[in-house]
């Protein structure tokens, strides 16, 4: 029977949430690692029980967890992300002086969607870490963080991260707040930054090459070259792998929000969660909205059938949306209030799995045969 | 070599998989916090990274080493423990402490 697996990173540890392909009836797995901060956990395409995890604190730091069984047991892999070369050289600081590359914490962890044992890590500073022994040992990709534009990168609110690294092997984009979008077309050896078309008001040239406050970015599987973003400000959509970004927020209530998702089967279905401001992070008038776009932008429309449309104040982060690939497709996303909500007929209707988790930070869907 | 006794906070116990002290071996002439805390990753080394940074080293920003009711975060690593302090850890009277120090929640 067909089985699906929503992993939750959140505040305080990691959940396992499993329902049938009906997706009403959940079981609920967890905490794992109590306690600590779960950036991001995330299947891997070529076996899925193979699942990987960004454990973090601000006491003891990093920690990476692999599980073999699909979230019944763990263990703790490979720490050391030492960025490579002696100097590491600069980044911007807030106050616009340089600041040497540091390392903080993994943000996202993205398999290889043919090798279970290779999996790509986004490290805050800026830098692409990859493995190929399961997340034992790590080597930095270091053509991202030496890039030509790295030393006027400067961090967002959450700091200096790349939160979305997209696998079209040798094809691999990363976005980081606030430096941009960046491709590369062999494998993570050089980066290109694909930045055109960004309009950002909130940094000095509002059309430069590198800086913008990119929040998430997604490909659709079958149509690897149109990418969809929400920026801080501005839902983008490039339909040529990144060299040319055009506005598709039409009528959005706020183009301000964090995760976008891609109907795995509609490539032009589209799932945004309108939040009211960059000071503001909560929906507009406290009523949770994800707004649906069946034109590919532009033209969008509400979904509110079981989401609280009064004294609403949640916010959902980049990494908290994720859509499963059943012929009725699922729709997640986790909120900063706990509650993790299912759709399962593509958006119409809304329930909430949990409601009284920590502040959830991710969302990874998996369909299991 | 002489035996200590190390004190771990509860989320490095749970991720070095062991409940209460453990005891890690050291120089005898060489009782150091650097000492320990080699001795200690060396036998744990899925501690590595969570007490020193990587990068450089130096004791992760919240986190405290405390012995015989002094705390000696501050000290420098390579030097030997206060007399006192070295040889109760060495007589295994009282603990070497690795505490999460109090920040936030």
């Amino acid at each position: 029977m067909t089985q699906v697996r929503v992993l939750a990173g959140t505040r305080k540890g990691a959940f396992v949430l499993t329902s049938d392909e009906k997706r009403e009836k959940w079981a609920v797995s967890g905490p794992h690692f109590g306690g600590w901060e779960i950036y991001h956990l995330k299947g891997s395409p070529a076996d899925p029980n193979r699942i990987y995890a960004s454990q973090n604190t601000g006491w003891f730091g990093q920690v990476v967890q692999r599980s073999d069984d699909g979230g019944l047991t763990w263990e703790p892999v490979g720490n050391d992300f030492t960025y490579a070369g002696g100097d590491p050289g600069t980044h911007l600081w807030y106050d616009g002086t340089p600041k040497p590359w540091e390392f903080k914490r993994i943000w996202h962890l993205e398999p290889s969607k043919t090798d279970p044992d290779t999996v790509y890590a986004g490290a805050e500073d800026a830098a692409l870490f990859k493995s190929t022994d399961g997340g034992v040992s790590w080597t930095e990709l270091t053509g991202l963080r030496t890039h030509p534009t790295g030393p006027s990168w400067q961090p967002g609110a959450g700091g200096l991260c790349p939160h979305t690294i997209i696998l079209q092997e040798p094809r691999i984009y990363v976005a980081i707040s606030a430096a941009g979008t960046l491709r590369s077309d062999d494998g993570g050896e050089t980066w290109r930054v694909i930045n055109r078309g960004l309009l950002s008001d909130g940094i000095p040239d509002p059309d430069a090459e590198a800086g913008h406050c990119v929040h998430h970015v997604e490909a659709h599987p079958t149509k690897p070259d149109t990418l969809f973003m929400q920026k801080h400000w501005d839902v983008m959509r490039s339909d040529d792998a990144g060299e040319n970004w055009t506005e598709i927020s039409g009528n959005l209530p706020s183009d301000f929000g964090f995760p976008i998702g891609v109907h795995p089967h509609e490539e032009e279905t589209l799932y945004v969660v309108p939040i009211t401001s960059d000071s503001l992070h909560y929906p507009p008038d406290g009523a949770l909205q994800v707004w649906r776009s069946r034109a590919g932008g532009n033209e969008w429309e509400p979904l509110t059938n079981g989401l609280p449309q009064r004294d609403c104040y949640v916010n959902v982060y980049r990494d908290a949306m994720s859509i499963d690939t059943l012929d009725d497709a699922g729709i997640y996303f986790g909120t900063t209030g706990g509650q993790v909500y299912c759709s399962a007929d593509s958006g119409d209707s809304w329930a909430p799995i949990v409601r009284d988790l920590p502040a959830v930070l991710s969302v990874e869907v998996q369909v299991l045969p | 070599m002489t035996e200590i006794r190390v004190v771990l906070p509860a989320h490095l116990r749970t991720l070095a998989r062991v409940h209460g002290e453990v005891l890690v071996s050291v120089p005898e002439a060489d009782i150091t916090q650097r000492a320990v805390l080699d001795a200690l990753e060396s036998a744990f080394p899925v501690l590595g990274g969570t007490i020193r940074d990587r990068q450089t080293g130096k004791r992760r920003a919240f986190v405290r080493f405390y012995a015989c009711e002094q705390d000696l975060s501050n000290e420098p690593p390579d030097a030997p423990l206060p007399l006192p302090v070295a040889a109760a850890l060495a007589a295994r009277t009282e603990p070497f402490l690795v505490v999460g120090a109090m920040a936030g929640g």
